[in-house]
C-alpha cells in the first residue's frame, strides 16, 4: 500500500489533533470538577458569602481550563494548517506533538483544580481573607500550568520546526519520543504542584497571619516538583535538535523511542511525589510556623530523595541518545 | 525497511530498558513522597523529635527506593549486557 507523503502527513495530523484534544480535555474537566464540589461544600456551609464564593469557584476554573485551551489551539492548528512542500517526518513530529499537548494538560488541569476548591472552602471558614485567599489560589495555580506550558512550547516546535534536511530513520523515533518526554513527565509536576497550592490556600484560611511563611514553603516546593518536567523539557530539545545519522535499522529508531518513553514515565512518579512532600509541608508551616525553617529542610530532604528515580530516568534516557 | 533478527532484538532490549526505568521510577517517586509529606507532618507536630524523624524518613524512603534500583539494574543489563 503506498501513500503519497501529502496524505500520509494529513492522516498524521488528524490523529495527532484527536489525540491532542482528547487527551487535553481529561485533566481540566477533573479539576473544574474538583473546585466546583469544594465550591457546592461552601457555599453551604456559608451561604451568605455565595457571591464571592460563587466568583473565586468561577475565577479558579478559569485558570485550570487553560491547559485545556492551549491543547483546543494545538488540536486545531494541527487540522487546519497547510503543509504545501511538507515531508514525510512533518507526520511523525505531527504525531509527536499531539501527544505532547495532550498528556502535557492532563497534569495541570487537575492540578490547578485543588487551589480553587481549597480557596473556596477557605473562603467559607475566613470570609475576611478572601482576597489572600484569591490571590494565593492565582499565584499557585500559576506555576502549576508551567508543564502545560512546557508542553505547548514542544508542540509548536515540532508543528513549525522544519526537520526536512534529517533522515527520515531514526529521527521519527526522536520526534515521537520528545513529545513523549514532555508530555508524559508534565503529568506528574502538574498534578504535585496543585497539591502544594492546594495545601497553602487551606493553610492560609486556618492561620491568615502565616500567608508570608506559607507562600514562600509553597513557591519554593512547587519549583522542586516542577523539576521532572524540565528534565523532561530537556530530553525533548535533545531529541528535536540533534542531528542522528541515518540508519534504517530498528534498534536506532528504539532506543530514541526508548529515552522519549523513559523520561516521560520517569517524570511522573517524582513530580506527584515532590508535590505531595511540598503539600504537607506547606500545610504543617501554617499549623507551626515558629519551626517553618526545620520544615522546609525536611521537605528539601525529602524532595530530593524523591527526584532519584527521575535521575535515573533521565540518565537511561541520555545513555539511549548519545551511548547506543 | 529490511528489519534483521538481531537488530529486532536490540530494537526490543532498548524498549524495554525504557519502558522498564520509566515505568519504574513512577512508584519510588510516589511512594517516597508520601514518606516525605508525613515526616513534615510529624516534624510539625512535634519539631523536637527532628532529628529521629529525618532519620526515619530516610531508612524507610530508601526502602520504598528498592524497587527503583532493581528496575535501574534491569535498564542497565538490558542497554549494555544483554
Amino acid at each position: 500500500m503506498s501513500a503519497e507523503p501529502q496524505s500520509l502527513i494529513n492522516v498524521a495530523a488528524y490523529l495527532a489533533g484527536g489525540i491532542a484534544m482528547g487527551f487535553g480535555a481529561v485533566g481540566a474537566a477533573i479539576g473544574e470538577g474538583y473546585t466546583a464540589a469544594q465550591a457546592n461544600l461552601s457555599v453551604s456551609r456559608n451561604s451568605e458569602n455565595s457571591g464571592d464564593l460563587f466568583k473565586n469557584m468561577l475565577v479558579g476554573q478559569a485558570v485550570a481550563e487553560s491547559a485545556s485551551i492551549f491543547a483546543l489551539v494545538i488540536a486545531i492548528l494541527l487540522l487546519f494548517l497547510d503543509h504545501p512542500d511538507a515531508t514525510v517526518i512533518k507526520a511523525a513530529a505531527f504525531i509527536g506533538a499531539g501527544i505532547c499537548m495532550g498528556c502535557g494538560a492532563i497534569g495541570s488541569g487537575v492540578g490547578s483544580g485543588f487551589p480553587g476548591g481549597q480557596a473556596c472552602w477557605g473562603i467559607a471558614r475566613q470570609p475576611a481573607v478572601t482576597s489572600r485567599l484569591t490571590t494565593n489560589m492565582l499565584i499557585g495555580s500559576a506555576v502549576c500550568q508551567t508543564p502545560a506550558i512546557f508542553s505547548m512550547v514542544v508542540a509548536l516546535m515540532l508543528i513549525f520546526m522544519d526537520f526536512s534536511q534529517a533522515p527520515l530513520a531514526p529521527t521519527w523515533a526522536a520526534l515521537i519520543g520528545a513529545g513523549l518526554s514532555t508530555g508524559l513527565a508534565a503529568i506528574g509536576s502538574g498534578f504535585g504542584g496543585g497539591l502544594a497550592a492546594g495545601a497553602s490556600c487551606e493553610g492560609i484560611a486556618r492561620q491568615p497571619e502565616t500567608v508570608g511563611n506559607v507562600t514562600t514553603t509553597m513557591l519554593v516546593g512547587q519549583a522542586v516538583a516542577q523539576t521532572p518536567s524540565i528534565f523532561g523539557l530537556l530530553v525533548s530539545f535533545i531529541l528535536m535538535f540533534k542531528s542522528f545519522p541515518e540508519s534504517t535499522t530498528l534498534s536506532a529508531a528504539m532506543a530514541l523511542l526508548a529515552a522519549g518513553l523513559c523520561m516521560g514515565f520517569g517524570g511522573i512518579g517524582p513530580g506527584i511525589g515532590n508535590g505531595n512532600t511540598a503539600e504537607g509541608a506547606v500545610r504543617w508551616v501554617a499549623r507551626n510556623v515558629t519551626h517553618a525553617g526545620e520544615l522546609m529542610r525536611m521537605m528539601l530532604v525529602g524532595q530530593a530523595v524523591s527526584q532519584s528515580t527521575a535521575i535515573y530516568a533521565m540518565v537511561v534516557s541520555l545513555v539511549l541518545i548519545f551511548v547506543l | 525497511m529490511a528489519i534483521e533478527g538481531a537488530d529486532i532484538i536490540k530494537a526490543a532490549a532498548f524498549l524495554g530498558a525504557g519502558l522498564s526505568m520509566g515505568l519504574g521510577a513512577i512508584g519510588p517517586g510516589v511512594g517516597e513522597g508520601m514518606v516525605a509529606a508525613k515526616a513534615c507532618e510529624a516534624i510539625g507536630k512535634n519539631p523536637k523529635e527532628a532529628g529521629l524523624l529525618t532519620r526515619t524518613m530516610l531508612v524507610g524512603q530508601a526502602v520504598s527506593e528498592s524497587t527503583g534500583i532493581y528496575s535501574l539494574v534491569i535498564a542497565l543489563l538490558l542497554l549494555f549486557v544483554v
